[in-house]
């Protein structure tokens, strides 16, 4: 019970810091509109070409605006050392993992959402038809990203070097992710949609395997 | 009724047992051994550098030592592992894009307290910034969020007060504001363990003084070293 209801209050906290200063959600939105805009005016892709490498096109974007929005998600913690305020108050460590990963899995999914209808539109792939199946794609592997990049996150933030060593770490960690998110997200972009049940069970599986080393090991990663 | 006002609250204590604390091949504490007895105030003096914030650390279970053993005697609430411990360290630990009155309530209800709300408002006006409280602490002077600060360590009446250098940041009024709380905490039996530079209207306040020099104690009032040399020699 104190599990939760310290995850709520934590993801309360976070969604009213980044409502005040709007610093994740401005930056991913703008760096997956540039790569979107510029991509569709370098290539000019037809439909064809679109469904083919539209949806790498897109985890690609997704991934790289991650690891700009996972970075200060810890650092944001060591400015007035408020990450060890959080572990003196709150008895089980693992609801500070659980609520950066809630709120991180969020802006994620909400950056996703506002950035797809730019893409329908520029690249002539119609999605409101899977729409549902791409949320369920976007969902699954946005929390994969946010599971492996929130405890990346939390043992960068007290290295030194921590600018590189996140997207050094993560990228290579999260290849079996973009791979299948990729996959399932461009049979969903085809002709004839279908849902790549494999890819999805792949990343549901993905998801609760790093989840539980989350649960498991997370308080090693929160020391100092 | 104030936080700060309480009635004797359940004493508690905490005893170093060989504390060893290495950074690859430097010592910040080497084999220190220390009993702070239950409702005790003890000031801890030393050079920068000497192991006093790494202690206090250690007591507040946010760095695990290198070796030796961190105990804590208190009556009381047998379900808890710890005793109630509230920590004023060198940074604020509030958030500066919450106001003051968000940052407590916050706290106050990772801490399960009742009446969050009731509870920070009340600590807010003991700490002077009930006119405040709905204002970001980024708009806040170094004075006035230390005062936020020591609000949230008071949050949960706590039995083990540490405080690393309370009075950064406090103009000459704050700190006799800050000694009055601490001189009502330690009345009602709270223990305080704080690290200080020099003599002040704080210092004053200890019943107990331990010098610290390279990670070692090597003047304590309880071995007959007199106070005013071990805060004076901090010092300067």
């Amino acid at each position: 019970m104190s599990l939760l209801s310290n995850t709520g209050a934590l993801l309360g906290k976070e969604l009213r810091t980044e409502f005040r200063s709007r610093e994740l959600l401005m930056t991913t939105v703008i760096f997956i509109l540039m790569v979107i805009v510029l991509f569709s005016f370098t290539f000019d892709p037809t439909s064809a070409e679109s469904r083919k490498f539209g949806a790498g096109l897109l985890w690609l974007a997704f991934l790289f605006a991650a690891s700009l929005m996972l970075q200060p998600c810890f650092l944001r913690e060591q400015t007035n050392d408020t990450l060890s305020a959080l572990r003196l108050t709150v008895r089980d460590p693992f609801a500070i993992l659980l609520a950066k990963l809630a709120a991180n899995t969020l802006f994620l999914l909400v950056t996703e959402l506002l950035m797809l209808p730019v893409f329908a539109i520029l690249y002539n792939v119609p999605v409101v038809r899977v729409f549902g199946q791409l949320l369920l794609v976007f969902f699954l592997g946005s929390l994969g990203v946010s599971i492996a990049g929130t405890a990346l996150s939390a043992i960068s933030a007290q290295a030194r070097m921590r600018e590189l060593l996140l997207p050094v770490l993560l990228l290579p960690l999260l290849t079996p992710v973009l791979v299948a998110s990729t996959q399932v997200t461009a049979g969903l972009l085809d002709v004839e949609p279908f849902l790549q049940w494999k890819g999805v069970g792949f990343l549901a599986v993905f998801d609760v395997v790093f989840l539980t080393a989350l649960w498991l090991f997370g308080e090693y990663l929160l020391e100092e | 009724m104030t936080a700060t006002d309480q009635l004797q609250i359940d004493r508690a204590g905490i005893r170093f047992k060989n504390i060893e604390k290495r950074y690859g091949s430097l010592f910040a504490l080497r084999r220190v051994s220390l009993d702070v007895a239950e409702g005790e105030c003890l000031a801890l003096a030393g050079r920068n550098g000497s192991g006093k914030t790494t202690l206090l650390r250690i007591a507040a279970r946010l760095v695990r030592p290198s070796s030796g053993a961190v105990q804590y005697t208190w009556q009381g609430d047998e379900d808890c592992a710890t005793p109630r411990t509230g920590f004023v360290a060198h940074a604020t630990m509030v958030y500066d894009e919450l106001t003051a009155e968000e940052n407590l309530i916050l706290f106050a209800r990772l801490q399960g307290l009742s009446s969050p709300a009731a509870l920070a408002e009340k600590l807010l006006g003991e700490v002077g910034l009930d006119e405040r409280r709905g204002s970001l602490v980024r708009t806040f002077s170094r004075g006035m969020r230390q005062r936020v600060a020591i609000a949230r360590a008071l949050l949960q009446q706590p039995q083990i007060l540490l405080l690393d250098e309370p009075a950064t940041g406090l103009d000459p009024e704050g700190v006799a504001w800050l000694a009055g709380t601490l001189r009502k905490l330690r009345d009602g039996g709270c223990t305080l363990l704080m690290s200080l530079h020099g003599e002040s209207a704080i210092s004053a306040l200890a019943t107990r003084a331990v010098r610290l020099d390279a990670g070692s104690i090597v003047a304590d009032t309880q071995q007959g070293a007199e106070m005013h040399a071990i805060l004076e020699f901090a010092g300067g």
